[in-house]
């Protein structure tokens, strides 16, 4: 039985992974070198997690205990203390993301950046996705996903990362049927993991496919861990449950760039408040012909792209 | 009445146990599922819908198409079809129990289903479309089961069932019927980035196809009921009405589809990738395009079996027709309709989709577990309408 049962799965997942691993196989080629440390199987079943209130509603006493909870799950799993903080939108600030098209050059330094910094499973694998695009379209379906990273950029070709666009009319806060996922005052779109319920509905209406889900139980390499972790972004999901791109809001709301525009080699990404006028972003808008992805939608997107 | 249930002929223990084997299959699929999480499944972060939805989608039909029989009973008065109104009202209760079923195994993590009760949880009415439809859902299965529960039990007790009790109900329920399926639709045709969904006909398309699938499936069960209990037979005149429906809801089926492909494939806009992938296969992919093909021509053949009197009257080729018109509509609105939705993705990704042995495991156990219970609720209620079984 035990036998049969592990063959099935193995059966499986070959099946099931096929596409989701060549995906990011390049990506991660580095990543997968390196021995994953093996994550305890079955975590244990917690039961107040399935009680927990929603966040918006939680008590300074509940959070605390919450906080409590998550800090020694993540102690059992990976063996290490995490710094769990709920970082608070700052009034006044909205946030904007501009991208230059004309400097990116498909490196790829972000999407793996974003992958560490957030604590992305590689099944998932990160929240950005580089597209290779032919000249003369902006129809992301038209572009290539699996470009091959070596002599880059190639003639003919620009390279447009995507990521979360943190739509002002967002399509996936509206079809979630528990409100599990909000926008929050400075414009972005946030999940109560332990809220979710996993139906997958915002997945389907997200037009940007910026919104991924844990098939399984994440798996994180431990040396990777990034242990300073926030409640509503890059702390570790469960199985079942959704997660998306926040900007970083555990360092943005800290007056830090995202993981992305650091890791960025040729200063393409620009971010910042949209509502200060001196600010770059302001800038952009002022004096570059800023664009939108599929602006028919009326989503509202919050990330512009421009040509320089 | 639990006795009856558990009580008949070799052949009906045999079916039950049948039914039965199969559900635990399910069961054990399931909790394989709740261990290792979706990942047993095929879906993927392109395809994050599949049988399961797809199921889902096909039974709201299945509850739906009850208010074909609840209409003729109650509005026009048939006396033929009042005998066995029950029977539809108590095919709509099942199929809403497996429409619920189907969604609870789709969720990532189904112990955090209380958040959709709402006050308790914070259910998202009235912005979620999904949260209409949980509503919506329940009320219909409310409905469901107390007109045919308090009619028989009254009757069972040896009283006439008063009217007061459950006409209003009744009445309720046909709208109701009507909006159970309309919501299910705008599940889909509201998001405006699925363009394959998002179609104004969506909502007609999805009713008329339950008022196809519904008299087909309701033919083979009164069909059933007539081979097995030889004390109760369901009229000629009831076959003759569901007859009449399905040989002008199927053509209207086809005729919607049609209105679809052409404004697709003559439009031939960027949208259309997923029409091709559904109907010709886009770029190599075309896992599809034979089940939606005969889908197509199954439908053909049910609406020339029901046009030719020759051919409507002979069970031969009606019972047949009712089969593959079921499974033909099964496969349009089903998976014909779910997965072309998320394909090609927004990327340009294509995943073939096909259901894994766990998923289909799981799909066959929801579908047994739903023939036992009507089934079991069938032959109770035929017992009671026919003056068989009384409180002593």
């Amino acid at each position: 039985m035990e036998a049969g049962k592990r063959m099935e799965k193995v059966l499986e997942k070959s099946l099931n992974q096929k596409v989701k691993r060549r995906s990011f196989l390049k990506v991660f080629a580095a990543a997968a070198a390196t021995s994953v440390v093996p994550v305890k199987e079955a975590t244990a079943f917690s039961f107040s997690k399935y009680f927990q209130k929603h966040y918006k509603e939680m008590t300074e006493a509940d959070k605390k205990k919450v906080f409590a909870r998550i800090t020694k799950e993540a102690k059992e799993k990976y063996n290490t203390s995490i710094n769990i903080s709920e970082p608070q939108a700052i009034t006044g600030v909205k946030y904007a993301y501009c991208l230059n098209l004309k400097a990116c050059n498909g490196s790829r330094m972000c999407v793996t950046a974003c992958a560490e910094e957030n604590n992305i499973d590689p099944d998932i694998g990160s929240y950005i996705k580089v597209l290779e695009m032919p000249i003369g379209t902006s129809n992301t379906e038209r572009g290539d996903l699996f470009y091959d990273e070596h002599n880059l950029p190639k003639d003919g070709k620009y390279y447009l990362p995507t990521q979360c666009n943190q739509c002002d009319n967002a399509p996936c806060t509206k079809v979630c049927p528990v409100e599990a996922t909000w926008k929050e005052k400075d414009g972005l779109v946030v999940i109560d993991y332990d809220w979710c319920i996993g139906c997958r509905y915002c997945q389907a209406a997200c037009p940007y496919e910026a919104r991924h889900f844990n098939f399984k139980e994440p798996k994180i390499d431990k040396s990777k861990l990034n242990t300073q972790q926030s409640y509503l972004s890059n702390r570790v999901r469960s199985k079942g449950v959704m997660e998306k791109c926040t900007f970083c809001l555990h360092r943005s709301r800290e007056g830090q760039y995202p993981a992305c525009l650091e890791a960025c080699p040729t200063g393409a990404r620009k971010f910042g408040n949209i509502l200060d006028p001196k600010s770059e972003v302001a800038q952009i808008f002022k004096h570059k012909r800023v664009f939108v992805l599929k602006e028919e939608l009326n989503t509202m997107p919050q990330f512009f792209y421009y040509f320089d | 009445m639990i006795v009856e249930a558990l009580t008949g002929s070799k052949v009906y223990f045999l079916w039950l146990g049948f039914l039965t084997i199969l559900f635990l299959l399910g069961v054990f699929a399931y909790y394989q599922q709740l261990k290792f999480g979706l990942e047993v499944t095929n879906l993927s972060q392109i395809v994050s819908w599949g049988a399961y939805i797809a199921n889902f989608t096909f039974l709201v039909g299945v509850a739906a198409a009850a208010v074909l029989m609840v209409v003729p009973a109650y509005v026009f008065k048939i006396p033929e079809v009042k005998e066995i109104v029950i029977i539809a009202e108590i095919m709509a209760f099942v199929a809403l129990i497996l429409c619920l079923m189907f969604i609870v195994v789709d969720l990532g993590d189904p112990l955090k289903s209380w958040h959709l009760i709402p006050y308790i949880g914070k259910l998202n009415f009235p912005q979620s479309v999904l949260a209409w439809d949980v509503i919506i859902l329940n009320g219909y299965l409310l409905l469901n089961a107390h007109v045919p529960g308090y009619v028989l039990y009254q009757m069972y007790l040896g009283n006439e069932p008063k009217k007061k009790y459950y006409y209003p109900f009744v009445f309720l329920s046909i709208f109701w019927a009507i909006s159970i399926h309309t919501v299910t639709a705008f599940l889909y045709s509201g998001l405006g980035g699925k363009p394959f969904w998002n179609s104004a006909i969506l909502a007609p398309r999805f009713l008329i196809s339950a008022f196809s699938a519904g008299p087909a499936l309701l033919i083979l069960v009164f069909y059933t009921i007539n081979k097995v209990r030889y004390h109760f037979k369901v009229k000629v005149k009831v076959f003759k009405i569901l007859k009449s429906i399905a040989a002008i809801a199927f053509p209207i089926n086809l005729f919607l589809v049609f209105c679809e492909v052409f404004k697709e494939f003559y439009t031939d806009s960027a949208h259309v990738a997923s029409a091709r992938y559904l109907f010709t296969g886009l770029h190599g992919h075309n896992i599809l395009v034979p089940y939606i093909w005969f889908a197509i021509i199954a439908q053909i053949f049910v609406i020339t079996v029901f046009w030719v009197p020759k051919l409507r009257d002979n069970s031969k080729f009606l019972l047949p027709a009712c089969v593959v018109g079921f499974i033909g509509i099964w496969i349009e609105k089903g998976m014909g309709l779910i997965i072309p939705g998320f394909l090609p993705s927004p990327h340009g990704i294509i995943v073939d989709y096909t259901p894994s042995i766990t998923e289909i495991f799981v799909c066959l156990g929801i579908w047994s577990f739903g023939a036992l219970l009507f089934t079991m609720m069938a032959k109770v209620a035929i017992e009671i309408l026919n003056g068989k079984l009384r409180v002593k």
